[in-house]
């Protein structure tokens, strides 16, 4: 009963975590899921996210404009990755891991060689010290703020894919000689889409500090592992015949996959095993979708 | 006009495996002709629309539109002018969006593709009377994924969007050779009909002798890149089926085969 209560009780804050880490789900989305392309440098932008909008406030800077320079800073990263890709011709895996590794030291730079960044309770954030924050009831002003920011950026998504580049981006991951015959660069157009993908994953980065108040240098080990699970989960598990309305099953992926990572430590693991319990899920839902398709197939050949 | 003067184009260079397939290959077609191109495997057929494309470089020579120097224009840019059609009916749409998706992609294809919504509702009775012409009933799948429609509906598909810009040159790649004999005469009737309605200069590779001497006028035979015959006008008209089979069969000969 105890742990019952103790997850319950917890609930509300893995609901918050899983709204702020559903917008690194949506930057994920678009690389893995519309653009095909497996994007490690996600592992390098969450924290470059985090420590750029941490040292900003840090210097008394508005906290939206804080967030502001982190998607700044995350969108100049994928953007990088694409130049790598679609102009040295690297391998997309590489890519990634390329600016991966060098965001590790970018990102101590900024944070003046320090490993962890604290925000003090007296700063003003976007989860203290405001205007709103004041004005919501105290307890659930967190929650509410995490959920409309998550719910702004999933609508400002949709409206996004309902433009005509939007569709041409949903078009580069769906066939690339489609795009050519569009008369469109198609590395171009995948550059584009690792821009946007990264300044969400950066903004993400940059709200979760400023509500744990917290930076910490090694907070993106696992960033795309667990993004990839949100995605996958989500869309797994609403899988509705129109696939235009995937942003919502991807927050809501984000949440459920919170939600499990809290009932794990609450029945006894230590944070610290928890990159391998997200490995084996991920692992775990990997294996069940291959093993599904190639029923599938077998199924086709009988 | 379309040019191909002395082009010279060899796979894998210096290796082993190195194959000169054009040496001094050179071509010109007319404005608003329909040239139909027939010839063995490795004649060099999707080659020659691969340079012309820009799908691929060539070693030496020059493509010309209209006397203008295209050899070093990207494959995207070139585009603006070209529709092409190819043998898969998937390459030419998105499975996984919808056909009314499809339909606005094209629709925008010289337009720019900035944060205009895709949709334009008075375009949705324009693209639905291109659509029912075909009898197909597309019309009424505006809403289906591209995915799940048959090869035929998706290469007619592929036909309309890639003709409802304003462009000058329609390539087609065996356009006909994945689908039924009577979907195939479906395509080819709409292959004809939008090309004399909107005046396009066409290259269409065909193995089907058939549609070779049926359509177009101007027929061209390869093998080993090179252009074996070339026939227009009148000449073209005494053509057979027969006599074409005849011709391919001797160059088979010559081969050893």
């Amino acid at each position: 009963m105890d742990i019952l209560q103790a997850f319950i009780n917890s609930v509300p804050s893995s609901i918050e975590q899983g709204l702020i880490y559903g917008i690194l789900a949506l930057g994920i989305y678009i690389t893995y899921s519309i653009l095909d392309f497996p994007d490690l440098s996600v592992d390098g932008t969450f924290p470059l996210g985090g420590v750029v909008s941490t040292a900003m406030l840090l210097r008394g800077i508005n906290p939206i404009i804080c967030l502001l320079g982190a998607m700044l800073a995350g969108a100049l990263a994928g953007l990088a990755t694409g130049l790598i890709n679609v102009k040295l011709k690297v391998r997309d895996l590489f890519s990634g891991v390329i600016v991966m590794t060098g965001l590790y030291s970018i990102n101590l730079r900024i944070s003046d060689g320090n490993s962890l960044l604290t925000i003090p309770r007296n700063a003003v954030t976007l989860f203290r010290n405001n205007a709103l924050a004041d004005f919501l009831p105290a307890g659930t002003s967190s929650l509410i703020i995490s959920l409309v920011i998550a719910l702004f950026i999933k609508l400002l998504l949709d409206a996004f894919f309902s433009t005509r580049f939007g569709l041409l981006l949903r078009a580069t991951g769906d066939n690339e000689q489609v795009v050519t015959s569009l008369a469109r660069d198609k590395g171009n157009v995948k550059i584009w889409g690792l821009v946007i993908a990264n300044s969400l994953v950066a903004l993400s980065g940059g709200i979760l500090c400023q509500q744990q108040r917290l930076f910490e240098a090694s907070m993106g080990t696992g960033t795309l592992v667990l993004g990839l699970a949100s995605v996958i989960i989500g869309t797994t598990l609403f899988r509705s015949a129109n696939r235009d309305y995937s942003t919502l099953a991807v927050l809501i992926g984000a949440i459920i996959y919170k939600l499990c990572y809290t009932l794990a430590i609450v029945l006894g693991l230590k944070p610290g095993d928890m990159k391998l319990v997200t490995a084996l899920l991920f692992l775990g839902i990997l294996g069940i979708e291959s093993l599904k398709k190639g029923g599938n197939k077998k199924h086709v050949r009988a | 006009m379309l040019e191909l003067k002395n082009i010279h184009k060899t796979y894998n260079p210096g290796t082993v495996r190195e194959l000169c397939l054009f040496e001094d290959f050179s071509l010109a077609i007319e404005e608003e002709s329909f040239v139909s191109v027939v010839g063995s495997n490795g004649s060099g057929k999707t080659s020659m629309l691969n340079i012309i494309c820009g799908s691929i470089g060539v070693e030496k020579g020059k493509i010309l539109i209209d006397g203008s120097d295209i050899t070093y224009t990207k494959e995207h840019i070139r585009n603006k002018r070209i529709g092409r059609i190819y043998q898969n009916p998937a390459l030419g749409s998105c499975a996984n969006l919808t056909v009314l998706q499809n339909l606005c992609l094209f629709d925008a294809k010289n337009k720019r593709m900035n944060l205009t919504p895709y949709t334009d509702k008075k375009r949705i009775d324009t693209y639905k009377d291109m659509l029912s012409q075909l009898g197909l009933g597309l019309e009424n799948m505006l809403s289906k994924r591209c995915g799940s429609l048959s090869g035929g509906q998706r290469q007619a598909l592929a036909l309309i969007m890639a003709t409802m810009t304003d462009i000058d040159f329609l390539i087609l790649d065996e356009h006909t050779a994945a689908l039924d004999p009577k979907t195939s005469d479906v395509i080819m009737h709409l292959t004809e009909k939008l090309v004399r309605e909107r005046k396009l200069t066409t290259i269409m590779v065909t193995h089907n002798l058939r549609y070779a001497v049926e359509y177009g006028d101007r027929l061209l035979m390869m093998h080993s890149g090179e252009i074996v015959l070339d026939a227009a006008g009148s000449a073209k008209g005494e053509l057979s089926i027969d006599k074409l089979l005849g011709l391919f069969n001797e160059i088979s000969i010559e081969c050893g085969n």
